[in-house]
């Protein structure tokens, strides 16, 4: 019925991880044999994920513009420290913490609001989160379009039009107020996804608790506030640290709306290295930012990891 | 706990003995449903609006589509599409298929017996290969977009569509293996070991008892992915040009475009979305689950 090595194979399958401490010939060769089936995808990762970044370092270490091929040199710190004076990549790091900060904060309140009234039987219900899940879908460079072109275009815009009697006929929404254009649209976009985490945590509620709060007396409010919200904190928290973690490297929205203007207005640090390493040509500098990028992110996300990580395993295994 | 009375009108039934509150009680509570209910429709609607107004922009002629006041009756046309189609968006909308598709079934390749290992069968250091899954995706893509560059620069694959699967799939696996991951631990034991007693190997277990159980979750896995490549921008325009450029590039050719061509933007617009909103409708159920990487059901 079977390949003669099966049974063997899943007999090491079968054997929790708890004998480690016998490393025997045979214990090592089924170690391998369990360990198979992981090891395409964990190298894949490693090759794709880790090997250019270890490329970047060494790349931030010397003086690279593709420009001027005969000018490499091994420079040691000199790109780091021109990274840390450099003030327009700080102007970007300052944007980038704004505009993912908004972002997530808004579209969760808003997220959280849809999800409220979504959680409830009515006559379309389907229709309803069918819609609202829409903008997610939606090409994000699409939605840099719509909004750009048709929502916030000063004249024949529609937000303009609706906002025409507060005396804003003709706000050119892109130019002079880029960060907040872009934040519009990335809110958005990021509000269905918020709107589905929160609504899932609402179904999941225990509703003999909600029972016994309203048989207690207990008021809308008072059950939102002492029993809801609880549940949903640990939604909550997931969504916000998943949307930072894509927020963080939006760069369509800013590339289709803004291009990081006026001048530098509206430019996050994806946005900037791209232009300093595909307009600039300047390799090693862009990879000096590279890695500080990634140290900052490592440094504010270490906390962060550790939480989403705990969070999710606690959410896989209570289910198992 | 206790509120006065006054402050709990929702709940006219709740604190008596009535067994069901709020279903048959008195026309208040169903005349406040309905209001509930017509609010809610009037937020969604408003919500997705500028969808809506995108999608009613492209039926218009191009004079139509930027008025002040705008225009809300007009004849629908198809001109616009069948415009943006004359204009070569076929090659666009190949690569973008291949991408997607090539990266979802390599994705799923790696990631089925990848999740397998961690969950069913979990081998040492689980924990730390999961985390280092998920530690990918915290990685900024500009910090590795450099080396990439130069290195298919060198190997000769700069605007080649495979070199996007590749990226795409390194994208899309640490989100696959928790997401499978988690369908598999659902997989109830008993079914495992009874397949075992009568005498199935590990190929064969995978083969017709999980793979079963787990079809839906693997078509939603698959799903996820499809979005998230289809989606896909920063790699798509850099790494990209004549041959190889995906959907989301092609539309960044109507940004340099003046004048009243918003009509054919919108159904530009519509024509590179409407594959991935149709299958994220499709998969709505479990958009939740993939999205959060399968910490959320």
């Amino acid at each position: 019925m079977s390949a003669p090595t099966a049974p063997e194979r899943e007999e090491a399958a079968a054997r929790p991880a708890r004998d480690r401490r016998r490393p025997s010939p045979s214990a090592r060769r089924q170690g391998w044999v369990r360990r198979a089936p992981l090891l395409p995808a964990l190298v894949f990762m490693l090759v794709v994920t880790q090997l250019p970044f270890l490329a970047t370092i060494v790349y931030s270490l010397r003086s690279w513009n593709l420009l001027r091929p005969d000018s490499q040199a091994w420079v040691g710190l000199a790109n780091y420290a021109a990274v840390f004076t450099d003030r327009q990549f700080l102007a970007a790091a300052a944007n980038t913490v704004l505009i993912t900060a908004s972002c997530v904060i808004v579209a969760m309140l808003l997220g959280v609001g849809l999800a409220l009234l979504l959680d409830r039987k009515f006559w379309g219900r389907g229709v309803v989160r069918t819609l609202i899940i829409t903008p997610f879908l939606i090409l994000p460079v699409a939605t840099a379009l719509l909004w750009k072109h048709i929502m916030l275009e000063p004249v024949f815009g529609l937000i303009n039009f609706v906002l025409t009697p507060f005396g804003f006929a003709d706000f050119d929404w892109v130019s002079q107020a880029p960060v907040l254009s872009v934040v519009i649209a990335l809110v958005w976009q990021w509000t269905p996804f918020m709107a589905l985490l929160v609504l899932a945590g609402l179904q999941s509620q225990n509703t003999d608790v909600l029972e016994a709060g309203q048989v207690d007396g207990a008021s809308k409010w008072q059950m939102f506030t002492w029993i809801t919200l609880p549940h949903l904190r640990r939604y909550i928290e997931l969504g916000v640290l998943l949307g930072s973690i894509y927020v963080v490297n939006t760069f369509d929205t800013i590339y289709m709306m803004t291009q990081g203007g006026p001048g530098t207005a509206s430019s996050n640090l994806p946005f900037y290295i791209y232009q300093r390493t595909f307009l600039g040509f300047d390799i090693g500098q862009s990879a000096a930012m590279g890695v500080v990028v990634v140290v900052g992110t490592i440094l504010v996300a270490l906390l962060a990891l550790r939480l989403i990580f705990r969070t999710f395993m606690d959410a896989q295994e209570a289910r198992s | 706990m206790t509120a006065p009375a006054a402050e709990r009108p929702a709940r006219p039934g709740a604190g008596s003995a009535t067994p069901e509150p709020g279903r048959r009680l008195p026309n208040a509570a169903s005349v406040r449903g309905g209001a509930l209910t017509v609010f809610t429709w009037a937020v969604g609607l408003l919500f997705v609006s500028p969808a809506l107004w995108l999608v009613l922009t492209a039926f218009k002629e191009e004079n139509q589509a930027a008025t002040d006041p705008p225009t809300l009756f007009f004849t629908p046309t198809l001109e616009r599409f069948s415009a943006v189609l004359e204009s070569d968006f076929a090659p666009y909308l190949g690569n973008s298929l291949i991408a997607t598709l090539a990266s979802t079934l390599l994705v799923l390749v790696l990631g089925i017996p990848a999740a397998y290992a961690l969950s069913v069968a979990p081998v040492k250091r689980t924990k730390d290969v999961l985390f280092f899954f998920i530690s990918t995706k915290m990685l900024p893509v500009v910090a590795v977009v450099v080396p990439i560059y130069v290195a298919a620069a060198h190997l000769s694959v700069l605007d080649n569509v495979w070199t996007l699967v590749v990226l795409y799939t390194a994208m899309n696996l640490p989100i696959a293996v928790w997401m499978l991951r988690s369908f598999f631990l659902e997989v109830p034991t008993a079914i495992v070991e009874a397949a075992r007693v009568e005498g199935a190997g590990l190929p064969r277990v995978l083969w017709s008892v999980m793979l079963p159980v787990m079809a839906p979750g693997i078509a939603a896995t698959a799903l996820i992915c499809m979005i998230f490549a289809w989606n896909e921008f920063f790699f798509a325009v850099n790494l990209t040009a004549a041959q190889a450029a995906t959907v989301p590039v092609f539309l960044t050719g109507f940004v340099t475009s003046e004048g009243l061509f918003v009509a054919q933007l919108s159904a530009a617009v519509v024509m590179a979305s409407l594959p991935i909103v149709i299958v994220g409708w499709t998969a709505q159920r479990q958009l939740v689950r993939g999205l959060s990487m399968g910490a959320v059901k």
